[in-house]
């Protein structure tokens, strides 16, 4: 039975030989993701700038230098790196069709980015019971600002891989989990880079 | 167990609120026993609540934004008898805390509820159509994105009745919207309607920008769409850049007024021209979102009309695309007076005044077209030439506005006050009613009465100058915005003739108003048979009024800008039409409906109401549910369909004997 699809980039025929279709849609919601991790971007670009305007305004409390620990953050960093590099395997793994060893890392990923996140949530609290929490100063509201979404943004990705694992367990690698597992990877290793833009800007320059 | 809400947060004892409130509730349930009576409910859940059709939901943003418009007119004729009143020691009827209510509440409905929804309803209605294709690349986060919009109406609108709204001014500056000077709950819903129908948007801009990018039909480059289409990618690329500032900008707010963080404070180190800044890098670039897709209404309206192409199609691409890169590098023109220098004001505002000049060069664009074109003078036709005589002026006392030396004078006065009203309702307003005349009958296949439109078109037109005029010459001697009231009677007469103006205005909308009834009445003689009620240029004139809901049979390929009109010049003037028995009809692909949208919209509300009351367990089941809502629609997989050919022949023949039966 000859089908049109929504897209007009071929003519498919529907559950028959040629299928393009769902595979064009993918590529469209890669574009889609792409777009909508820019605009993510630029809420990351607000709180930098406004990190930028308010790191001097400690208020008589505790600066940059005073607080952070650069060995700990460095642990924290890896941790969220690796699982970059774990996700990316996750990736490869869906390239040759092979489920389990895509959950396999999934598995590691969540583990080293929910790692991350408890280590965050670890400095978070010690710096609020130390007194130096976000109502302190300016200075530490766009610490936790800025920090405090980065670590949203990760437990955000945590809770979608923690679906896909049901996902795949459930469904299996279909043209519906399949852009979402590359939907997810992109925002992975987007929040790499942002902290990694964290990391530099708010803790090497706020230490050093 | 409720947070901060009591029976003490009904304001039992404002009358004019209680009025309101009572008006809504009569004319809310007159509606509610009408559809039951009609028994209608189903009708409306599967044709209209859970659609994801983007041209239903192009007709719902508009019909919301109508109803807002009499909401926020409301506000607005109030504030114009106010100042009427309160002269020489006069307090008015209005005292300053709900006249400051009113002053918010206007500007956010008239720019968030009003504009933005008419600018994203046409979008929806048109651009699918015009770039030929069957829906947008995101059907089902449309509809999310509508009822995303719909909770941030239903929240501004709560407001009227259980609390207060914002007196902060539109844009909530800090510190004064802080906590400190505004504990009320007035803030938080305005923090909470913005952000969640500020999501909604940015969806919306992401979801365009795509369909836009990926959906065009065969042989359709990105300089053969038409310029409405053009504007409407320019706009959704500043929504996809600006609206998340708003966002941050917002949360932050957000964390200051409920975290005790001190972003915008005065004390501890916080900032408060951080938020001027950060909102205006989002306000400025918003003020195009809304003017671009006007222009583009323009071009439209003044090429099918002069029956001409548009003189200069790449010059008026350019010109929208410099005048989308230019809106985000002058939004401290708003703040000239913060103090930044003299240097960073001359930037400022030389980059204010360069953007006069792709909008002049639109200006010519339509002058051009017009000449030795057959002008045809129909309604949309007024309200464009009305626009480029009212924004020509708006535009150059904004100019005015864009010399900081000026502006340090003019700041905060009424003259801000009647540049943007000159430029936004000559501008959007008026656009949005061209555009709202020009694709009615796409949308419901008949035309809208010419003689009201045109009664509509004047009030509105001397209305808009008799109500502003005189603001620009107050402010010569000295009137500042916001008054509730002033000691200097000589202002007196001239604040009358702007509530005259502001009384000619109401009766303008009251034309457009008995105009729909007077076109539903008449729609049997006003019916658009053929789907090219205009003699149209572009792909949605080449399909039946309302067009069906899969929009083309075939989708439909392209050789040059102006395609429809070109085939049709090929063939005497007539479209080209085959009997649907010599064509071969193919099953079509089309998502399905969804409750997931409506539901989700339905859980923000209720997250938004209990988190501005501080009823945390509420707002915490409120996010649940929006989140389960959500990974029931993921996973979902009977989420399409296909609309067999014979439906799709059944459809088209209709449609076929239909035009021949005229013919």
């Amino acid at each position: 039975m000859a089908t049109d699809t929504m897209t007009n980039q071929h003519v498919a025929a529907h559950g028959g030989h040629d299928d393009h279709e769902h595979h064009d849609m993918s590529g469209v919601k890669m574009y889609a993701f792409w777009i909508y991790l820019m605009s993510d971007l630029i809420i990351f670009g607000s709180l930098f700038a406004t990190y930028g305007v308010l790191h001097n305004g400690t208020a008589g409390g505790p600066s940059g230098k005073d607080l952070f620990e650069l060995d700990f953050v460095l642990i924290e960093t890896f941790l969220l790196l690796f699982s970059s590099f774990t996700y990316g395997l996750a990736v490869l793994a869906m390239h040759k069709d092979k489920v389990k060893q895509v959950m396999g890392w999934l598995v590691v990923t969540f583990l080293l980015g929910a790692g991350f996140v408890g280590m965050e949530v670890y400095e978070f609290h010690h710096l609020i019971v130390e007194g130096f929490g976000p109502d302190r100063s300016g200075f530490l509201s766009s610490f936790f600002g800025l920090v405090g979404t980065h670590g949203l943004h990760v437990t955000f990705g945590l809770i979608w891989m923690a679906v896909m694992l049901i996902q795949l367990a459930t469904k299996g690698l279909t043209e519906k989990t399949r852009p979402r597992i590359s939907c997810l990877s992109l925002f992975w290793h987007f929040l790499d880079i942002v902290w990694i833009c964290v990391f530099t800007f708010v803790y090497l320059m706020g230490a050093l | 167990m409720f947070g901060k809400l009591s029976l003490d947060s009904i304001p039992f004892h404002e009358p004019i609120v209680m009025g309101t409130v009572a008006v809504i509730a009569i004319v809310g349930a007159a509606l509610v026993a009408w559809i039951t009576a009609k028994k209608k409910w189903m009708y409306l859940w599967s044709e209209w609540i859970t659609s994801i059709d983007h041209k239903k939901l192009g007709i719902m943003y508009f019909l919301v934004a109508l109803v807002m418009l009499i909401r926020g007119f409301s506000d607005a004729i109030m504030m114009r008898t106010q100042q009427a009143l309160a002269a020489g020691g006069s307090e008015g009827y209005l005292p300053p805390e709900h006249y400051d209510q009113i002053f918010t509440a206007h500007g956010v409905i008239m720019i968030f509820f009003v504009a933005m929804p008419m600018v994203i309803g046409l979008m929806n209605l048109v651009v699918p159509l015009q770039i030929g294709a069957r829906d947008v690349a995101f059907p089902f986060m449309n509809n999310l994105s509508f009822w995303l919009f719909a909770a941030g109406v239903v929240l501004v609108n709560v407001s009227l009745f259980i609390g207060e709204f914002a007196k902060t001014g539109w844009l909530a500056y800090a510190p004064l919207s802080e906590a400190t000077y505004s504990p009320g709950v007035g803030v938080d819903y305005w923090i909470w309607a913005l952000q969640i129908s500020g999501i909604g948007t940015t969806l919306t801009g992401i979801n365009f920008f795509v369909t836009i990018m990926k959906m065009r039909t065969k042989g359709m480059t990105l300089f053969r769409m038409p310029i409405f289409t053009w504007t409407c990618l320019v706009t959704n690329v500043l929504i996809i850049a600006a609206f998340p500032i708003l966002t941050a900008t917002i949360a932050l707010l957000t964390l200051d007024r409920y975290l005790d963080f001190h972003f915008f404070t005065n004390d501890l180190g916080g900032n408060l021209m951080m938020y001027i800044n950060l909102i205006w890098a989002w306000g400025h670039p918003e003020v195009y979102i809304l003017i671009l897709p006007a222009f583009g209404v323009f071009s439209e309206v003044i090429s099918t009309f002069s029956k001409k192409r548009l003189f200069g199609y790449n010059t008026m691409v350019w010109a929208t695309l410099a005048i989308g890169v230019l809106s985000f590098i002058v939004w401290l023109h708003h703040f000239f007076t913060m103090g930044a220098g003299a240097n960073v004001n001359a930037f400022f505002g030389i980059m204010t005044m360069i953007i006069a000049i792709p909008t002049g060069v639109k200006i010519f664009n339509w002058l051009f077209t017009m000449f030795r074109g057959r002008l045809e003078f129909k309604s949309p036709v007024l309200w464009t030439l009305g626009f480029i005589i009212t924004f020509t002026l708006g535009g150059m006392t904004g100019v005015m506005l864009a010399v900081p030396g000026a502006d340090f004078v003019l700041h905060n006065s009424l003259f801000v006050i009647a540049h943007f009203h000159n430029v936004i309702i000559g501008g959007v307003v008026f656009g949005m009613m061209a555009g709202y005349t020009f694709w009615f009958p796409k949308a419901f296949g008949f035309t809208l009465d010419e003689k009201w439109g045109k009664r509509s078109f004047w009030f509105w037109q001397i209305g808009f100058y008799m109500a502003f005029m005189p603001l620009y010459i107050l402010s010569f001697y000295g009137a500042v915005r916001r008054m509730q009231s002033y000691a200097n009677t000589d202002w007196q007469p001239l604040m009358i003739v702007a509530w005259c103006g502001a009384v000619l205005i109401l009766i303008g909308i009251l034309c457009t108003a008995i105009q729909l009834y007077v076109s539903i009445r008449d729609r049997e003689k006003n019916r658009d048979v053929t789907g090219d009620p205009w003699n149209g240029r572009t792909l949605e004139w080449a399909v039946s009024s309302p067009p069906p809901y899969y929009n083309f049979a075939h989708l439909p390929e392209i050789h040059e800008i102006d395609n429809y009109w070109e085939d049709k010049q090929k063939n005497q003037g007539k479209a080209q039409l085959d009997h649907p028995d010599t064509i071969e009809y193919k099953d079509i692909h089309m998502p399905s409906n969804t409750i997931a949208g409506p539901v989700m919209g339905a859980f923000s509300i209720v997250m938004g109401f209990a988190l501005v009351w501080h009823i945390w367990w509420l707002a915490g089941a409120g996010a649940l549910g929006i989140f389960a809502t959500f990974m029931c629609r993921v996973f979902n997989e009977n989420i399409d369909y296909y609309v067999p050919a014979e439906e799709v022949k059944r459809i088209e023949t209709e449609h076929h004997k239909q035009v021949e039966m005229q013919a």
